[in-house]
């Protein structure tokens, strides 16, 4: 699998490039600003783009909006954004065309390999990986919602998992449960958010990220 | 309706006069007393009367007439501070007890204060501006229905004119109580450098305390934790051969000791300075408080440029308290950002049942003090059933507005009027006006320039009393016109 990764601390770069072809990618780039990073993916195409946020010349969000400009000339470019902080704010801006194929995860989440190369897989194949942490924060904003408090424990869990991008399966596995108790609980959600079932995966996360980020 | 209203006001004014009569002369008995005959223990308690009734007229002049008067005193002394030895020295006297020296302060503060020298004239010559100016235009309309009663018809214009002139004569009479009353620009300045002194030393204060606690915070939480770390790793370091199993477990710990090490320096880095603030400025970091907020929150940004980075985090740190506050009693709120002129104006509207009310030394007293470094104020509005309006201002928080939003001219015709005014009002009352009456009394026969003495016998007196009533009104109009333009341009510094 073909990789872009944009990163400007030395360090960290050549850590991930590093993890990554441990695990099999392919690293075609490893730039360190924003205007290198759009050039280069507009150039490469990779399956999947790994990026900073904060990227030189500004140390703004270079890297945020390089990938955002890769993905309106390249419709359906997979990115995964790292930051040192997540804001629902970017991963409504991620989640806006409503194609999928993005990811937003803390730089902490580096740190359990698996995990990451798992979530970088699930976006290269169009997929949705939201950090836990954004999930909770646009739960946490939900909590006056009617329908969100409405959900039992169970479902509030495994509607956290859905949204972070998580299949039936592996959701199942998260909660030590069977996958039909899994689908259960999701037509559960489904039905107290009036929100149409999907069997599609990638579909329903976004149905479930475009409800709440619907207020 | 506001005729009548303010013949009311101005002969409410007037009345109170004679309350203040007996008690001017009373504090003037004092003052002359007092430096007559050495009675000094008179002296503080006479200026305190009549500080007692010049702060009545500013309250009631600010009332009825929306002219607000500072007050214009210097401030009081401290009370005095006992040496090591506990006795109390004053230049070259020792005292056992604190009264005398305090005293001394206190005599010392009134004398120097030249507010107290100016509501001494003040006093003396208000009674007269007060008849006239508050209470003239009622004597007018009495003295035109006299002489409609007695049979001159044209008496019946006088109650006309009066009830045109009433409100600009309150409105002279305000200003000119604002010229006496108020404060001098050497005391508002002296003002001014005493507040700055204040705030800076609360900023600095406030910075101290800021660093202190993210220095401690940084001890007991990321650094403690990196200690933590490495020395578990230095511990799976010497396991790896012998105890691979244990060694791996230990690196997990200090990974997951990482973890929490970043989250907590995450946490601290959002309260020095949020870095979505730093990526995005003011408007995008307050919609990211908004969606983290459980309210439903509208952001309206009307801003092009963005203001400096600590008025941004000052501003930001002000919304996200305004919006913590409002989470607790209501569920929608409004935030607003624009620019006036060249400052920074935030205000946030929820829908809670109104009624609130600053804490003192509570969290909206933090952000007070921190907006105050920047000269910015916090409003807060909040009648009962709602809505409460906060209003947060700070004033040149933004560059000059580029072409496009331009100022008012400094000057067009409002000016010109104004130059006009100032500089040709004495014509008509003094030589056209006074003088000219003053020679009609004593009928001297030189006419010289004065208009009045060429008309016929019957107009003559109509001339002066008209060349008056014109001299004064430039005078009030220049004073208004200035003022507005004062008002309209703040100072800069």
């Amino acid at each position: 699998m073909r990789v872009v990764l944009a990163e400007d601390l030395h360090l960290l770069r050549e850590g991930l490039v590093l993890l990554l072809r441990s695990h099999g990618f392919e690293v075609v780039a490893a730039v360190e600003s924003g205007p290198d990073l759009l050039a280069a993916l507009v150039r490469e195409r990779p399956d999947v783009a790994v990026v900073d946020v904060r990227l030189p010349p500004t140390f703004t969000d270079e890297g945020l909006q390089a990938a955002l400009a890769a993905r309106r000339q390249v419709s359906g470019l997979p990115v995964l954004v790292l930051s040192q902080h997540v804001e629902q704010l970017y991963a409504r801006e991620l989640l806006a065309d409503g194609t999928g194929g993005v990811g937003y995860l803390l730089k902490d989440r580096v740190f359990n390999a698996d995990q990451f190369v798992d979530a970088i897989r699930r976006v290269a194949a169009g997929g949705t990986a939201m950090d836990p942490e954004v999930i909770a924060k646009i739960l946490a904003s939900n909590s006056r919602n009617e329908p969100v408090a409405r959900l039992t424990p169970r479902e509030r869990e495994v509607l956290e998992l859905m949204a972070e991008g998580r299949s039936n399966a592996a959701i199942g596995q998260r909660l030590f449960l069977s996958e039909s108790a899994v689908g259960k609980h999701t037509a559960n959600i489904f039905a107290k958010l009036d929100l149409a079932p999907s069997d599609d995966d990638n579909r329903r996360v976004l149905a479930v990220l475009a409800y709440l980020n619907g207020r | 309706m506001r005729h009548i209203r303010v013949f009311g006001h101005g002969l409410a004014l007037f009345g109170l006069v004679l309350l203040q009569i007996p008690l001017m002369l009373v504090a003037l008995v004092g003052v002359l007393l007092s430096f007559t005959l050495g009675l000094v223990f008179l002296f503080p308690a006479s200026i305190r009367l009549i500080r007692r009734t010049t702060a009545l007229d500013r309250r009631l002049v600010h009332r009825w007439t929306g002219v607000q008067i500072a007050e214009p005193y210097r401030p009081a002394p401290l009370p005095p501070v006992p040496q090591s030895d506990g006795w109390y020295r004053d230049g070259r006297t020792l005292y056992r007890k604190p009264t005398i020296p305090a005293f001394n302060a206190r005599l010392n503060w009134l004398i120097r204060d030249p507010a107290t020298w100016r509501e001494l004239v003040w006093v003396l010559v208000d009674p007269w501006t007060r008849a006239v100016l508050a209470a003239g235009p009622t004597f007018l309309v009495g003295y035109g229905l006299y002489l409609a009663a007695t049979g001159t018809l044209w008496g019946l214009a006088l109650p006309v004119v009066a009830v045109l002139a009433a409100p600009w004569a309150l409105k002279i009479y305000a200003y000119y109580a604002l010229g006496m009353l108020g404060p001098t620009a050497t005391t508002q300045l002296a003002g001014q450098v005493r507040h700055l002194n204040q705030v800076r030393v609360e900023t600095v204060d406030a910075q101290a305390a800021e660093l202190r606690r993210i220095e401690r915070d940084l001890h007991d939480g990321a650094q403690a934790r990196m200690v933590a770390v490495g020395m578990t790793i230095g511990a799976a370091e010497q396991l790896i051969q012998t105890d691979p199993e244990a060694a791996r477990a230990l690196l997990a710990k200090a990974r997951e000791a990482s973890v929490t090490a970043l989250a907590e320096l995450r946490r601290l880095v959002r309260g020095i300075h949020p870095p979505v603030l730093a990526e995005r400025g003011l408007g995008d970091a307050i919609r990211a408080l908004a969606l983290d907020s459980p309210l439903k929150v509208d952001v309206s940004v009307d801003l092009k440029e963005r203001p400096e980075s600590p008025v941004e985090s000052a501003v930001y740190f002000t919304v996200s308290e305004l919006l913590a506050n409002a989470s607790r009693y209501a569920s929608r709120v409004g935030v607003d950002i624009s620019r006036r002129g060249r400052a920074l104006r935030v205000t946030v509207t929820d829908d809670g049942p109104g009624g609130a009310e600053p804490v003192p030394g509570g969290g909206l007293a933090g952000i007070e003090r921190r907006l105050a470094a920047f000269d910015g104020v916090l409003a807060l509005s909040s009648p009962p059933g709602g809505p409460t309006v906060a209003t947060l201002e700070v004033p040149l928080a933004l560059p000059q507005p580029t072409c496009g939003e331009v100022e008012t001219p400094p000057l067009g015709w409002r000016g010109l009027v104004m130059a006009f005014c100032w500089s040709l009002c004495w014509i008509p009352l003094f030589p056209q006006g006074i003088v000219a009456g003053i020679m009609l009394i004593t009928g001297t026969r030189n006419h010289s320039w004065f208009l009045a003495t060429y008309m016929p016998t019957a107009l003559q007196w109509p001339t002066v009393a008209a060349m008056i009533t014109l001299g004064a009104a430039m005078l009030g109009g220049g004073v208004v016109l200035s003022a507005a333009a004062g008002k309209e341009r703040p100072l800069s510094w």
